[in-house]
């Protein structure tokens, strides 16, 4: 590749040496456009689409996420209509679910009930994702002191029992959606915080940070551009199983009354409506029940895959 | 191997202050006033005025949580504002229930998760392997009071073959349906740890080599590879019982067992302070025992943890 290896014993002039940078900045630039096709997402992509069951994860979260939006629009009754002569009827061609105690529409119900489980899923593990990211950076990158009292602040929170801590959050905050998101959000930043630490401690050392340093980059432009990117996978993996479990937790608290207040539909608050009538109308449970299995479900898989695509060496 | 247990053990006091004192100032923030709830309506400003004299309460919270924390160290975690007894007699009461529960749970989890474990790593890719895998997959996902529900519908109402709820004369039949739902999501987990360690363990050498020397298949996965590839489930059960004797509130509810988890959900409920703190207090501290104990048995086990080669929980 290089002319100086042919005849070790020429003295080089200047003209070889123009040649050698010339020859190697052509060569860096083949490499450059044979691998810029490949990056880490899309070579994950790649492995993401060829796996099923991510894929089946994929098409329920898009599918409810598309319910929760388009909810008013699909459903055939209004959530809160009560059909008087309709009360605790069992599926039928007109109510496709049933009816409860009320007379309202189960199938309706459990359409709006998406709305809540989304959204809650979703901004409840932002919010940990926020608090976590920050006090991990700090953590991780500073080291010392910050490091110690966060880390042992974060040791308080893993003892917590989670469904106790939440309750005991609600029963303070009172009901309510926004109420809830500061509840769970609060619960998980413990987790994300140790993930970003340890994925700081193990970049930290690596040249390129170092080199980084070495050009006069600031603390925060590391963590934002050299180190944040480089530990998003395990972050990715995490949040998308977080959702389920924040869908799962908000349906718990729903469900002790100490959540989402009626009117407004919710999976979990369904659920502890219908425990007085199990013996009669089992349907009532049943609906909203798997309602939430499915889209928790959907969550797992699709974290499941991004797990195994992001990175291959785990995939047995 | 005597620092690593000292060090563990200094890390958790400051978990423990931290835990107290969080749900002290939580229990605070909450704006009833302890003596009307006491009292009742109809109280005079001058009898609520001497009981929040006599119960303290009118100090300042640092005096309060000063009080609080030397009467905890001598083992006294107050009195109840509902019910006006003695919260260790409370728990004590409902402790035991609790406890029970939590053993069943994991007996069922060991048992069924550890064989499901085993039939899917050797049998990899069969009708079984899959039947495994998908239904742990699903249990994992299940919300444990719906499947708690599904369990009273079908075993306790149509079958009619266990009581629905309760403790009643406390035989063996009321612990089946809640012992299911509690260890489900666990028995779940181990199944698949179970799986990926036989398979790990499955495809060393010495495996081979057993096969090799002519070994029967049932001798070599017994004798050989079950008990190295236990050591992380097993690891596993031990953190779970810990989480078990705390996290059976939901359980708990639905099936209206008389156990710590419901009794802490009421209290929370009822604004009774003290049950709520005392009885987290002791729930966080079997925690944190339960994990020593499995961090120093695994650092007997595994010399790389103690020596710092390996952090144990980062």
């Amino acid at each position: 590749m290089f002319p100086i290896k042919e005849d070790k014993n020429k003295p080089i002039d200047d003209s070889d040496l123009d040649n050698i940078i010339e020859e190697s900045i052509t060569e860096g630039t083949k490499l450059e456009k044979k691998y810029s096709k490949s990056s880490l997402y899309k070579d994950a992509w790649r492995r993401l689409v060829r796996n099923k069951l991510a894929m089946i994860g994929l098409a329920i979260v898009i599918i409810m996420a598309l319910i929760a939006i388009l909810a008013p629009f699909i459903a055939p009754y209004d959530p809160t209509y009560r059909e008087k002569t309709a009360s605790q009827e069992g599926p039928s061609a007109a109510h496709w679910f049933g009816t409860d105690i009320l007379g309202r529409d189960i199938f309706s119900r459990v359409l709006y009930g998406t709305q809540i489980s989304m959204l809650v899923g979703v901004v409840a593990v932002a919010i940990s994702l926020a608090i976590g990211l920050f006090l991990g950076a700090i953590s991780g990158f500073f080291s010392g002191i910050p490091d110690a009292i966060i880390m042992r602040i974060a040791d308080i929170f893993f003892a917590f029992p989670y469904i106790l801590g939440a309750i005991a959050i609600m029963t303070i905050l009172g009901p309510g959606v926004l109420n809830i998101f500061i509840a769970i959000g609060i619960l998980g930043w413990a987790s994300v915080a140790r993930l970003f630490r340890s994925s700081i401690l193990s970049i930290k050392e690596k040249e390129y940070i170092e080199a980084a340093r070495a050009l006069g980059a600031s603390n925060t432009r590391i963590i934002m551009r050299h180190i944040l990117p480089n530990s998003f996978a395990p972050l990715i993996v995490y949040s998308t199983m977080n959702v389920g479990t924040a869908i799962i937790v908000e349906a718990a608290l729903s469900f002790l009354g100490l959540g989402v207040q009626p009117p407004t539909p919710s999976w979990g608050k369904m659920l502890s409506e219908s425990l007085s009538y199990i013996n009669t109308a089992p349907w009532l449970m049943f609906f909203p029940g798997l309602a939430i299995l499915i889209t928790v479900l959907g969550f797992v898989l699709l974290g499941d895959g991004l797990r195994d695509a992001l990175d291959p060496r785990l995939k047995r | 191997m005597f620092y690593y247990i000292i060090k563990r053990i200094l890390q958790i006091i400051p978990v423990i202050i931290g835990i107290t004192l969080i749900l002290f100032i939580l229990m605070y923030v909450i704006p009833e006033d302890p003596a009307k709830l006491i009292l009742q309506k109809g109280a005079t400003p001058q009898a609520l005025a001497n009981l929040r004299a006599k119960m303290g309460i009118d100090k300042p919270i640092y005096v309060q949580y000063w009080r609080y924390v030397s009467s905890l160290a001598k083992g006294d975690l107050g009195t109840s504002y509902r019910y006006r007894r003695s919260v260790n007699e409370i728990l004590a009461e409902h402790y035991p229930n609790s406890i029970k529960l939590a053993f069943a749970a994991i007996i069922i989890e060991t048992i069924i998760g550890i064989i499901a474990g085993i039939i899917s790593a050797v049998k990899k890719y069969s009708f079984l392997d899959v039947l495994v895998t998908i239904s742990t997959t699903i249990l994992v996902c299940i919300p444990v009071y719906w499947l708690g529900m599904l369990l009273q519908i079908g075993f306790g109402l149509k079958l009619g073959w266990f009581p629905m709820s309760g403790m009643g004369d406390g035989s063996i039949r009321y612990y089946i349906l809640p012992a299911i739902t509690l260890a489900s999501v666990s028995t779940a987990f181990v199944a698949r740890m179970t799986r990926s360690s036989m398979l790990d363990v499955l495809s060393n050498d010495y495996i081979r080599t057993a096969y090799a020397k002519g070994l029967s298949s049932n001798r070599v996965i017994f004798k050989h590879s079950l008990k190295n590839a236990l050591i992380p489930v097993i690891t596993y059960i031990g953190i779970d019982l810990g989480t078990l004797m705390g996290g059976a509130i939901l359980t708990e509810t639905i099936f209206a067992w008389p156990g710590v988890g419901r009794t802490i959900y009421l209290a929370i409920l009822q604004r009774d302070a003290p049950v709520v703190i005392g009885g987290t207090i002791i729930l966080v501290l079997i925690f944190v025992i339960i994990n020593l104990i499995v961090d120093i048995l695994y650092a007997i086990l595994d010399p790389r943890i103690r020596y710092g080669g390996v952090e144990a929980n980062y």
